[in-house]
């Protein structure tokens, strides 16, 4: 099930299911919030190394991730009744050296936080993938929307393995969207220098 | 006599308290960046930050899932005297803290030649210096790696001046700080040699935020770093905005005739840190 349904007026996030499709992610624009429903397969640093070996030996995406989503975090243990205490994203551009390649491959969508490469930026444009980011150090909040974990993978690696959560209205922004369009250099320079016309010695 | 068990038990205490409650003066300033940030946007980012406070400490779990490495500052009392194996007590605490408060191991044996997760997040950091006075302090600091990562040292010459800190200080944060989950508590240090720099800024971010520099000289300059970063607009979460910084903390120290080291050790916006007083 694959759908995006926009929030009606100026306040509401965009529902959106995933795997979503590619005409789904086309919709989407980079600044709009967003709320995200479905699967995702966390991936990080050492994650991404076994990626680009599988995806190398296989000559395509392993354990089915064609067409999914990845969220860069490595969770903590189960805590509260929940499958993470706290899971939130992680730093994006680590993971720039290999995204481009994934995206070619069939990812569809990642989440993460921070600015990214001008090359990612053109893969997502090209492959028609969109980059999420998630507000970083709000764990605690983000995992209360994590339903179910299921280690899939690279069990070895610790936090870092390869787990399929379950989201259910998990909140984000469109950072990247599906022309290359990037929130990140877009917000910043709208507000440069804002604070200073206002004195901003606080 | 204070007893390496005795510290033990505080890191263990310190970690917990660090990693499930954000600062008082850390959730003081987050509330005040709600009020006078003017990015909608940014408001809303530093409402998900509070109300993860509120989760955090309610439900005891980690406010982030970074629970860092551990750095545990022991300054002794003069008078004081300390017994027993304090580095196998301290790794001890952090392997028994991480295990039952159910935080993330986030420590690979070695950087280079054996990336294997240690599994109890061993071994923890550890500086000690002395005070006056009896007992020990012990603090503790979980120090997230993507703000750790955003961090730099530069040597200056003694002729780049205020000027040249202030610039390196902007344009650290303006590369690095999106990335290093803001709004961002900016340590910095001045002065010192080239391994000492970057402790200092470290040791900056322990300064409760919004207490002033005793030095006003110091103070203005923190003013005028702030200021800057400010106007860089990155914003809460990087996603732009007027608040950038809950504070910017700097520590100056001596130095050679020859230099002007300067460091910038970022804090997240969940900057964790807790101190007990062992007797």
């Amino acid at each position: 099930m694959s759908e995006a349904r926009h929030g009606t007026g100026s306040t509401g996030p965009t529902e959106v299911s995933l795997p979503a499709t590619r005409e789904v992610l086309a919709t989407l624009r980079a600044g709009d919030e967003v709320v995200l429903t479905g699967p995702v397969y966390t991936a990080r640093d050492a994650t991404h190394e076994r990626l680009l070996a599988g995806l190398s030996s296989e000559g395509e995406l392993p354990h089915g991730l064609g067409g999914q989503t990845l969220l860069y975090a490595g969770p903590t243990p189960p805590a509260a009744g929940r499958p993470s205490g706290a899971l939130g994203p992680t730093t994006a551009k680590r993971m720039d050296r290999a995204t481009p390649a994934l995206l070619k491959a069939g990812i569809v969508a990642t989440i993460g936080k921070g600015p990214r490469s001008a090359e990612v930026r053109r893969a997502c444009a090209e492959y028609g993938a969109v980059y999420f980011a998630a507000v970083g150090g709000a764990a605690a909040l983000l995992a209360m929307h994590v339903t179910a974990a299921e280690t899939v993978a690279y069990a070895e690696l610790g936090t870092e393995a390869l787990v399929r959560l379950e989201l259910d209205r998990f909140p984000a922004f469109v950072a990247i969207d599906a022309r290359g369009e990037d929130l990140y250099l877009t917000a910043a320079l709208e507000w440069r220098g804002a604070a200073d016309i206002d004195g901003g010695d606080a | 006599m204070v007893g390496a068990e005795a510290i033990g038990s505080a890191v263990y205490d310190a970690i917990v308290r660090a990693a499930t409650t954000l600062r008082p003066d850390a959730l003081a300033a987050m509330r005040d960046a709600e009020a006078r940030e003017r990015s909608p946007r940014g408001r809303a980012i530093l409402g998900q930050l509070l109300e993860n406070a509120r989760i955090a400490a309610d439900d005891a779990v980690p406010l982030c899932q970074d629970t860092g490495s551990v750095w545990v500052l022991l300054e002794v009392g003069e008078s004081e005297c300390v017994g027993g194996d304090v580095p196998a007590a301290v790794n001890a605490a952090v392997a028994a803290a991480y295990a039952d408060a159910h935080l993330r191991m986030s420590i690979v044996r070695d950087a280079l030649v054996d990336r294997t997760n240690t599994k109890d997040n061993t071994p923890a950091f550890i500086d000690i210096g002395f005070r006056s006075g009896t007992g020990v302090t012990v603090t503790v600091m979980l120090k997230g790696g993507g703000s750790d990562n955003a961090s730099a040292v530069s040597m200056l010459a003694p002729g780049d001046g205020e000027d040249g800190v202030v610039r390196f200080v902007t344009e650290t944060v303006a590369r690095t700080g999106a990335s290093a989950c803001p709004p961002l508590l900016v340590g910095v240090g001045v002065g010192a040699t080239f391994d000492k720099v970057a402790s200092l800024a470290k040791r900056a971010l322990l300064r409760p935020i919004g207490a002033p520099h005793p030095d006003p000289r110091v103070a203005a300059l923190e003013r005028r770093i702030a200021a800057e970063v400010e106007a860089l607009g990155i914003g809460p979460g990087g996603l732009g905005g007027t608040v950038t910084a809950l504070g910017v903390h700097v520590v100056t120290a001596p130095c050679h005739i020859a230099s002007l080291p300067v460091a910038v050790n970022v804090g997240c916006s969940a900057v964790r840190s807790a101190s007990v007083e062992v007797a």
